[in-house]
């Protein structure tokens, strides 16, 4: 008997990570919800998707597969993952942009009460409570969920991806369910997606950011640093603000959210709403040369200096280390 | 022969096909659409100081004694977003909408609505409530009621406070409305009836139309020069980045112009909250770290201290 309904997420046919992190935190509810945790895959390919999610644990693998669900659309969605939902404790996705987009759709028709991007797992009892962060990271929330049935997304970040355990667990075909009317009223037109080479901000296990201090020169000195680090490449917002760096780069409350095992701040300040974004990372560098910058109190390693002398030195020396 | 062109004096002359007519129809349509926009907008706490929220030992509370407040940047946006679908862009300035703010708070709040008002929103709505007596369920249960109420052929909304950060109330009234919504946008083209969104991604910009009525939430860019374009609005014209200021004399016009109140158990008559939080925790701190004196001592760290590399 499942408690727990997972919902997957598909780009191109093919699982995307977030969904491990989701899975997750299955694995931790179950140990106070009781039962195993089921896996829906939704979306056109889902079929295919599925297999990949087999040796997971999961009690079943519930396949949604349409000609109609083929363009994400949160209309089309919410109402068949809101009917595969039915009977479950709680249903989870992760707190992507397509998380963040379908699940309170899902809660909505399902009248559960939504916790969205939530960092922690606590029992109650036999029941759960959500830790959230709130006020840009600078109180955390503990959610109660007040219906019989939870609608949850997972911080990616906060929930390390699960990795398989064997098993093979079984594929069952579900129906679509009829969309409402809000859904012959929307039309996905396409994706514009960055031309980025480097790893996605969200999973990368470097990060590089920049700050305005670097100016025009922003992607000069931090594309090489990023390069030798295989980092992904983030940005504050004052910076993004300035034009220096392109607004899909900021890291922040208002921007990506990120927990990279390195995170390097080059002549970034430290502003509240910039530090929501990254103090999770588990080592932090900052150089600045204002050594009053805020920055340096979550950094574990500070540098005073000039990031336009220090910079192309620390690209130097990296390579040098890594020879 | 005394009569006019225009009146059909032979047969030939009501030869009009179907498809011309309609044709004609909605050209007018077109020229003559004009939206109406509701817009949410709620009272933070200054999220510049958001590091002097204070939980007391108790935990059971967020303490906000001695916290400035101010509107949510996002709603601040989606006001800007709402203004720009209203006008033409160039100067001499033309309106060619409406533009209705509603908040949900306490008596005070109305400063913020009167900011609004005077930016140029034109009408206002209080719902007299605190915010402990909210969730993002119930703010989207009673701007259901409001929707019903107004008929606003736009919501638009921030996609979260930054106090409570649940990024909800939107994609919940789209649902209850069974509205199409578009979520996290970037930009916005307004076409006759429909709305052309580019919608915030994780790896890129996702373009959505929505027939309205529609709901939509505002991210960061859609506050960006070319980033919101009104069906009278020349694609060449370019705002100012960010939002706009209220000049003094719009300041004082808008303690004339209209602002209600409504009571949020008549909008919405079960006002059980679906999440509540009972206890909060300060984040843990981060262990002070350590200055490095120069470059070759920091990748020395990283590689040998904290293995990093």
């Amino acid at each position: 008997m499942s408690s727990i309904l997972v919902v997957a997420e598909i780009a191109d046919g093919k699982v995307k990570k977030t969904t491990h992190s989701a899975i997750t935190f299955a694995n931790l509810a179950k140990q106070t919800l009781g039962g195993s945790f089921t896996i829906l895959v939704i979306g056109a390919g889902a079929q295919g998707a599925a297999s990949e999610l087999t040796g997971f644990g999961a009690e079943k693998i519930l396949v949604a597969d349409d000609a109609s669900l083929k363009d994400y659309v949160a209309e089309r969605y919410a109402p068949t993952v809101a009917s595969a939902a039915k009977g479950f404790a709680v249903v989870v996705t992760t707190a992507s942009s397509y998380g963040k987009d379908l699940m309170p759709r899902v809660a909505a028709r399902l009248g559960a009460g939504y916790a969205g991007d939530i960092i922690g797992v606590i029992a109650d009892g036999s029941a759960l409570k959500y830790r959230r962060p709130m006020f840009a990271g600078n109180a955390f929330g503990i959610a109660k969920v007040e219906t019989a049935v939870h609608a949850v997304s997972v911080r990616q970040s906060a929930f390390a991806p699960a990795e398989p355990t064997g098993g093979a667990s079984p594929i069952e075909s579900i129906a679509v369910t009829a969309p409402g009317g809000a859904a012959a009223r929307v039309e996905f037109l396409g994706v514009e997606a960055e031309k980025n080479t480097r790893p996605d901000l969200g999973e990368a296990r470097v990060v590089v950011s920049g700050g305005r201090a670097l100016k025009e020169k922003f992607q000069e000195v931090l594309a090489p640093l990023a390069d030798t680090l295989g980092a992904a490449v983030g940005a504050s917002r004052a910076a993004c603000d300035a034009g220096y760096a392109p607004s899909d780069l900021q890291v922040g409350q208002t921007g990506r959210i990120v927990a990279p095992q390195l995170y390097v701040a080059i002549g970034i300040s430290g502003a509240i709403q910039h530090l929501a974004g990254m103090k999770s990372s588990k080592v932090i560098v900052a150089i600045n040369k204002d050594a009053e910058a805020p920055i340096f109190q979550v950094a574990d390693y500070g540098l005073v200096a000039d990031l336009f002398v220090a910079v192309p030195e620390l690209i130097t020396k990296l390579k040098a280390a890594k020879a | 022969m005394t009569q006019s062109g225009s009146v059909p004096t032979d047969a030939a002359d009501l030869q009009i096909s179907i498809e011309e007519l309609v044709a004609s129809v909605t050209s007018r349509r077109k020229e003559e659409f004009v939206v109406k926009i509701l817009v949410s907008l709620k009272r933070v706490a200054d999220p510049d100081n958001a590091n002097k929220v204070k939980i007391p030992a108790s935990g059971d509370k967020i303490d906000t004694t001695g916290l400035e407040w101010k509107p949510n940047p996002f709603d601040e946006y989606a006001l800007e977003a709402a203004l720009r679908l209203t006008e033409n862009g160039q100067q001499p300035k033309v309106r060619v909408g409406e533009v209705v703010v509603v908040t949900f708070g306490p008596k005070e709040t109305e400063r913020e609505l009167r900011s609004a008002l005077a930016t140029g929103a034109d009408r206002a709505i209080r719902v007299d409530a605190t915010d402990d007596q909210l969730d993002g369920d119930l703010v989207a249960r009673a701007l259901k009621s409001i929707v019903e109420q107004e008929k606003p052929d736009v919501v638009l909304m921030g996609k979260q406070a930054v106090d409570g950060d649940s990024n909800q109330s939107g994609q919940l009234l789209a649902e209850y409305l069974d509205w199409p919504q578009a979520t996290f946008a970037a930009t916005i083209e307004e076409e006759a009836g429909a709305l052309v969104v580019g919608r915030e991604v994780d790896g890129g910009v996702a373009k959505l139309r929505v027939k309205l009525p529609a709901v939509v939430t505002v991210d960061l860019r859609i506050v960006a020069g070319q980033s919101v374009y009104s069906t009278k609005t020349a694609r060449t014209f370019k705002y100012n980045d960010g939002v706009r200021f209220a000049a003094l004399p719009a300041i004082m016009a808008a303690k004339k112009k209209p602002l209600v109140e409504m009571k949020l158990a008549e909008l919405a008559p079960d006002v059980k909250l679906k999440v509540t939080y009972g206890s909060f925790q300060a984040p843990p701190a981060r262990k002070a770290g350590i200055k490095v004196k120069d470059v070759a001592e920091l990748v020395d760290r990283l590689a040998n201290e904290a293995k990093v590399l």
